[in-house]
């Protein structure tokens, strides 16, 4: 197991979000929290990535334990977060907001290569390295928010709805390069609410209801399973 | 004579500018007015004549030693009296920041007493002209020496690694943290930044009106704050217009016969302007959210 949640508890003042979930990821694998608006899916991530502290319970990664760390050093330990609506830099160029992804690495030439890698991946990201990032569409902000992402090389990558706002085309071509960047060994955790296409790229899911685990299992299961088609991919 | 005028404006301007860039740097990034910083200006000024006279240091190491002792002062200011508030409301850390203030103003009242002290030569007061105006050494190297930090600023802020992270941070703490950027570090060395340019400004003050006294940073961070409002806070670029606009309009006005007014033209300026462009000259339309 690579990332193990256990029985987190968090609240943002008086109001619940999570009551006491646990689940886990391996190593190598796609994994998909789904769930209605307000289920806790960003506050997981946000949790994870340190942004919140829990009132409850802990979150193992490699032996240690994150909800100690501040983010800044879970980023460190390989765990990078393409966060919910983009969230790029506004005011700074693409390169820079490239830059920033890269800021816990020392290692100039190997810093390179990665973006190299990345401008592969996202071409339209090369084209527009000078640009300021508030100027870039929403589908080139997803870009520019996963690439940044990428530029960490981490070994866990959270991405928080990458489909919300873009056109159906995007989507299919977001989700492809998700599937991409698994193949080549970063393990995913995917919130989405787009829970049909999450569901077909994804190795298992959990799904979230208002703070608690309610279901979970293999993805091509749960796509067939009658609760999910009815609440999560509008079939009846 | 106007062009006379320009370059006394400009003298006093540059300086001001040095100020408000500590008040727009922090404010950028905590949204805090740090009431503070006035006393950091004042605390240079009085380490500058230390150096001097205690360590017989000459121009440079006298403005170099200010910014050091500064650097400690405003990286601690931070710690003590303003970190322990980030997550209170924006008020309690205003008053805590007034408090810091008041507390150093008085503890150097205490130790130097209210009377001005000389700043002890250590350049001489050779006149050059060009063309016809005249313009003082101590003139030309406040002009050179603010030129030369803001550049060394705009260089840091645009192209070092910490610099971009400084514009991250002032962007979006949370995105910023989840770059790896350490949010705690990144403050201190805004304040250290802000302080050593203060503390610059304090000595280059203290050698130009040969005058140092422990309430100096109140008119002198008033106006600064002023011309870093008038430029957009939070704006870099805004703050250093801001500082040389409001030089040379004070500087102006006295020229024009309103010298029992001086210190009332940069507030009114700050008035008119907002009048017109409620964010400043160079400052953000609305804060843009995604
Ligand atoms: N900063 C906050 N302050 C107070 N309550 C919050 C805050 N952020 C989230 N919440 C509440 O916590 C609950 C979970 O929110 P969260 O953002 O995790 O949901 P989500 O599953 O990501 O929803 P969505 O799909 O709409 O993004 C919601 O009831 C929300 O109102
Ligand atoms: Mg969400």
């Amino acid at each position: 197991m690579l990332l193990e949640i256990k029985d987190l508890h968090v609240s943002y003042g008086a109001i619940r979000a999570l009551s006491g979930i646990s689940f886990n990821i391996n190593k190598g694998e796609i994994v998909a929290l789904i769930g209605a608006n307000g289920a806790g899916k960003s506050t997981t991530l946000r949790t994870i990535s340190g942004l919140i502290k829990p009132a409850k319970g802990s979150i193992f990664y490699k032996g240690m334990e994150l909800t100690k760390l501040p983010p800044h050093k879970i980023v460190e330990a390989g765990i990078s977060q393409v966060p919910e609506g983009r969230r790029v830099f506004p005011d700074m160029t693409v390169m820079e907001n490239l830059e920033m992804g890269a800021y816990t690495r020392k290692d100039k030439a190997e810093i390179k290569e990665s973006l190299k890698s990345v401008f592969k991946r996202f071409p339209r990201l090369e084209e527009r390295k000078c640009q300021l990032a508030g100027t870039l569409s929403g589908g080139e902000q997803q870009m520019l928010a996963m690439g940044r992402a990428l530029m960490a090389r981490p070994d866990v990558m959270l991405l928080d709805e990458p489909s919300m706002g873009l056109a159906p085309m995007l989507v299919k071509e977001i989700f492809n390069i998700i599937k991409d960047i698994n193949q080549t060994g970063t393990t995913i955790l995917l919130v989405e609410q787009n829970a049909h296409m999450a569901l077909s790229i994804s190795d298992r899911a959990y799904v979230l209801e208002t703070g608690n685990i309610v279901l979970s299992g293999r993805a091509d299961e749960l796509a067939h399973n009658e609760q999910v088609r009815k609440a999560y991919l509008g079939e009846d | 004579m106007f062009e006379q005028q320009i370059i006394n404006g400009l003298t006093l301007g540059s300086v001001y500018a040095l100020i408000a860039l500590g008040y727009t740097m922090v404010y950028g990034i905590i949204q805090l007015i740090n009431f503070a910083h006035g006393e950091i200006y004042m605390i240079g000024a009085f380490t500058g004549v230390m150096m001097v006279t205690v360590l017989g240091q000459g121009f440079f190491g006298s403005i170099i030693g200010a910014m050091i002792v500064c650097i400690i002062l405003g990286v601690l200011l931070e710690r003590t009296a303003y970190r322990p508030l980030r997550k209170s409301t924006r008020l309690a850390a205003l008053i805590s920041a007034i408090g810091a203030s008041i507390f150093l103003q008085n503890a150097m009242l205490l130790w130097k007493g209210p009377q001005p002290v000389g700043f002890p030569q250590v350049i001489n007061d050779a006149i050059y002209h060009i063309g016809s105006i005249e313009i003082t050494k101590i003139q030309l190297i406040i002009l050179v020496t603010s030129a030369v930090l803001m550049a060394l600023l705009n260089y840091i802020v645009k192209y070092v690694k910490i610099g971009k992270a400084m514009r991250a941070a002032s962007q979006d703490y949370d995105t910023a943290s989840l770059m790896g950027i350490n949010i705690n570090s990144v403050i201190s060395f805004t304040f250290a930044l802000g302080s050593a340019l203060a503390a610059a400004g304090g000595v280059l003050v203290g050698m130009y009106f040969n005058s140092v006294a422990p309430l100096m940073g109140v008119m002198a961070g008033l106006k600064a704050f002023c011309a870093a409002v008038l430029g957009g806070i939070g704006s870099i670029p805004g703050a250093m217009l801001g500082g040389i606009f409001l030089g040379v309009a004070e500087t102006m006005g006295v020229a024009a016969g309103l010298s029992t007014y001086k210190d009332a033209i940069a507030f009114t300026l700050l008035i008119i302007v907002l009048l017109f462009k409620p964010t400043g000259l160079l400052g953000k339309p609305i804060q843009r959210k995604v």
